[in-house]
């Protein structure tokens, strides 16, 4: 199948969606429709694209699903997290609101076709305005099935306390879904959100996903991504954030799961004061690919960025890093620094790590750092002279380079559930 | 303590060892009974710090020559975990930092790893949570130290303390402390001294590697080695450290190069 073919053909059941009453999602499905047509999925020879060949993806056909039948609550419980008081589920990438939760009071979290008009509002305000969905196909496809997304609106000078927890989960092979995410804080407000994808087959899907987060003045985003995908699937996720004056966002993002994965996100410091913690980790083994694209944009002054990103890599597996940092002229002042920390754990392990600093302002602080290496050899000796084998020596120190990131988590039980998950990861990944 | 009925426990002859190609010990012959107190002394880069990591098994150094019998068995074909659990202990002169892995967690893992082998129980987070704040107030230790990062940040004082009492937890046949008493103040070398001195017993024996004799005012040597050029070049009692804090090293390797010529020629 030629590339102009293949988007043809994922976008087949596109017309079969029903009309939203959101006229700003038809205008949006429309355009994207036609930005589709004059895209093309990125091979290795595009710069972006150069360590991250998707033909494996290209060479299967995916659809989205209208119906799914419904996990039980018994396979569910498992990725039940106690904090969070509103759950939004959605199976195959459809919406089920018989699983989902909101909790009473504020309606923080809705799904697109159900908004009320706080909702409406900062739809038509934000909705497709921060991500680039013209020139990403990956954004525009997302856009162009856009129907059932979550619209996550924290009112102006309010916290809301428990975490919104959007599960994604996949139960059917071949199936595409496209999840949507809108999150808009008010000035002055707080909100935590944990977008979750999991998998209860190990055939592969198509995951295609999108998140805009619009962070008004003095307002914060904590926001919390977990990609545990079935070991055959395919993730290709945008998210763009755009920070106000004095605002705060800090990410978590894990990626455990998938065939391939790519996560790429934006950052835009739109006025002066804004702060981002920006924290990654992935950890693959077998023929995994982990790709993981940030590009925080200090366009005002007196920005700050923290950015901190790992992978462990075992097995023939490869992981990608690239982070940007930009300064631009007139964002003095700015505070940045970055880490790329990446341990490899066998011979055949890969990583392509790349820091991108590109600084137009003279008063600025700006430090980044890579590394690429094996385990500690005096750490593994040390703990061997006090009696610890080999693989349990491995595998702690593979842990805790790991559990820094997990540990920055602001979730209680997905952090403890986390930490389970990775122990258990190390240890098979050290098999040989 | 020195008892000629007591058995021995390490028999060390003729060991060569290098690293990266060079060799750091030329042929070294030292024995161990149960109940004895060694130090070995000697100027810095005389080979002390490597006999000891290469008795604990560390892989950067290559044995070339000799042999070591521990407790009637070979034990240059262990690996260190083995000799660790065989009751071998080294107390680190530079202990490694471990950021992400708890001081309980690490502390744990040892004993029960070590211990576990000799037949007891192993214990349970909070079993071993009593357990090991009874051995922390013989080393005036705060608990606060259980859920730090293994070493992390510790000053030079608490990482010795630290080792000792990781050495206190999973009772060495066998111990070797190098260097323990540099970075310590001397309110802190008094209780860590006295830490160590509690742990020696008739059934275990101590090997004590020190730049200074200043240690050697707390823990009484039986027997002071000194180490030269990768060999020990003299053997002599507790006053032999006083001897070379008031007279240094130069005299010993001076009068071991006489004797040796002296030698030489007669054999000519």
């Amino acid at each position: 199948m030629n590339a102009t073919g293949y988007l043809e053909s994922l976008l087949a059941a596109q017309p079969k969606l029903p009309a939203s009453p959101l006229a700003r999602l038809n205008d949006l499905r429309a355009e994207a429709v036609d930005r589709v047509g004059v895209l093309t999925v990125p091979t290795i020879r595009d710069e972006e694209w150069r360590f991250t060949d998707l033909s494996p993806l290209t060479r299967l056909s995916f659809q989205p699903v209208r119906t799914s039948t419904l996990p039980d609550g018994g396979e569910l419980r498992r990725f039940r997290l106690d904090e969070a008081a509103t759950r939004v589920v959605f199976v195959d990438g459809v919406h089920a609101p018989g699983l989902s939760h909101v909790a009473p009071g504020v309606a923080v979290a809705v799904t697109l076709s159900t908004a009320t008009q706080a909702h409406r509002a900062a739809i038509d305000l934000h909705l497709g305005r921060h991500v680039n969905f013209r020139d990403d196909v990956f954004a525009a496809l997302n856009t162009a099935f856009l129907q059932d997304g979550t619209s996550i609106v924290a009112p102006r000078g309010t916290a809301v306390a428990a975490p919104v927890h959007l599960l994604h989960i996949a139960t059917q092979k071949d199936a595409a879904s496209y999840p949507r995410c809108l999150v808009v804080a008010e000035p002055g407000s707080a909100v935590t959100v944990i977008e979750d994808f999991v998998s209860l087959q190990e055939g592969a899907y198509f995951t295609d996903a999108v998140t805009e987060i619009a962070i008004a003045a003095d307002a914060r985003v904590d926001h919390v991504r977990v990609q545990r995908d079935g070991g055959q699937a395919f993730h290709i996720a945008n998210c763009a954030v755009s920070l106000g004056a004095g605002s705060s966002y800090r990410s978590v993002s894990v990626a455990l799961g998938a065939r391939i994965s790519r996560y790429s996100l934006r950052v835009l410091q739109t006025e002066a004061g804004a702060h981002c913690t920006i924290d990654g980790l992935a950890v693959i083994s077998g023929r995994q690919l982990a790709d993981t694209h940030t590009s925080i944009d200090h366009a005002m002054p007196d920005g700050v960025s923290r950015q901190r990103h790992k992978c462990i890599v075992g097995g023939a597996a490869h992981a990608v890093f690239n982070g940007k940092i930009m300064v631009r002229p007139g964002a003095q002042r700015t505070d940045s620094s970055q880490s790329s920390r990446n341990l490899l754990l066998t011979g055949r392990a890969h990583v392509d790590t790349k820091p991108q600093l590109e600084i137009f302002a003279d008063d600025v602080k700006c430090a980044h750092g890579a590394t690429v290496g094996q385990l500690d050899g005096d750490a593994l000796f040390y703990l061997a002279s006090r009696g610890i084998e080999t693989t349990a020596a491995r595998n702690l120190l593979t842990y805790a380079f790991g559990a820094e990131i997990i540990d920055r988590i602001p979730v209680t039980s997905l952090r403890n559930l986390l930490e389970t998950t990775l122990l258990a990861q190390t240890t098979a990944t050290h098999q040989p | 303590m020195i008892r000629q009925d007591s058995r021995t426990l390490l028999e060390v002859r003729g060991l060569r060892a290098t690293v990266n190609g060079t060799e750091i010990l030329k042929g070294i012959d030292f024995t161990v009974r149960l109940g004895e107190v060694h130090a070995i002394m000697g100027p810095n880069g005389s080979g002390k710090s490597t006999f000891a990591k290469v008795l604990a098994g560390h892989p950067a150094y290559v044995v070339t020559g000799g042999e070591v019998i521990y407790d009637g068995r070979n034990l240059l074909d262990r690996k260190p975990e083995e000799r660790a659990r065989a009751g071998i202990f080294l107390a680190f002169q530079y202990p490694v930092e471990i950021p992400g892995v708890a001081n309980s967690q690490f502390l744990r893992l040892a004993y029960n790893s070590v211990q576990g082998e000799r037949g007891k129980d192993e214990l349970d987070p909070l079993e071993f949570d009593d357990f090991v704040r009874e051995k922390m107030k013989l080393l005036d230790m705060n608990p606060g130290f259980l859920a730090r990062s293994v070493n992390e940040g510790f000053s030079g004082g608490e990482k010795k303390r630290n080792e000792v009492l990781q050495m206190a937890l999973l009772e060495p046949r066998l111990a070797f402390l190098d260097e323990t008493d540099s970075g310590l103040d001397i309110d802190a070398l008094r209780v860590v001294a006295g830490g160590i001195n509690q742990l020696s017993t008739m059934d275990n024996a101590m090997v004590l590697v020190t730049h200074y004799q200043r240690l050697l005012n707390y823990i009484v040597p039986d027997y002071v080695h000194v180490m030269d050029s990768g060999r020990i070049i003299k053997t002599g009692g507790r006053e032999l450290a006083l001897e070379l804090e008031s007279r240094g090293y130069d005299w010993v390797g001076a009068e071991h190069r006489a004797a040796e010529s002296a030698a030489m020629g007669t054999a000519r």
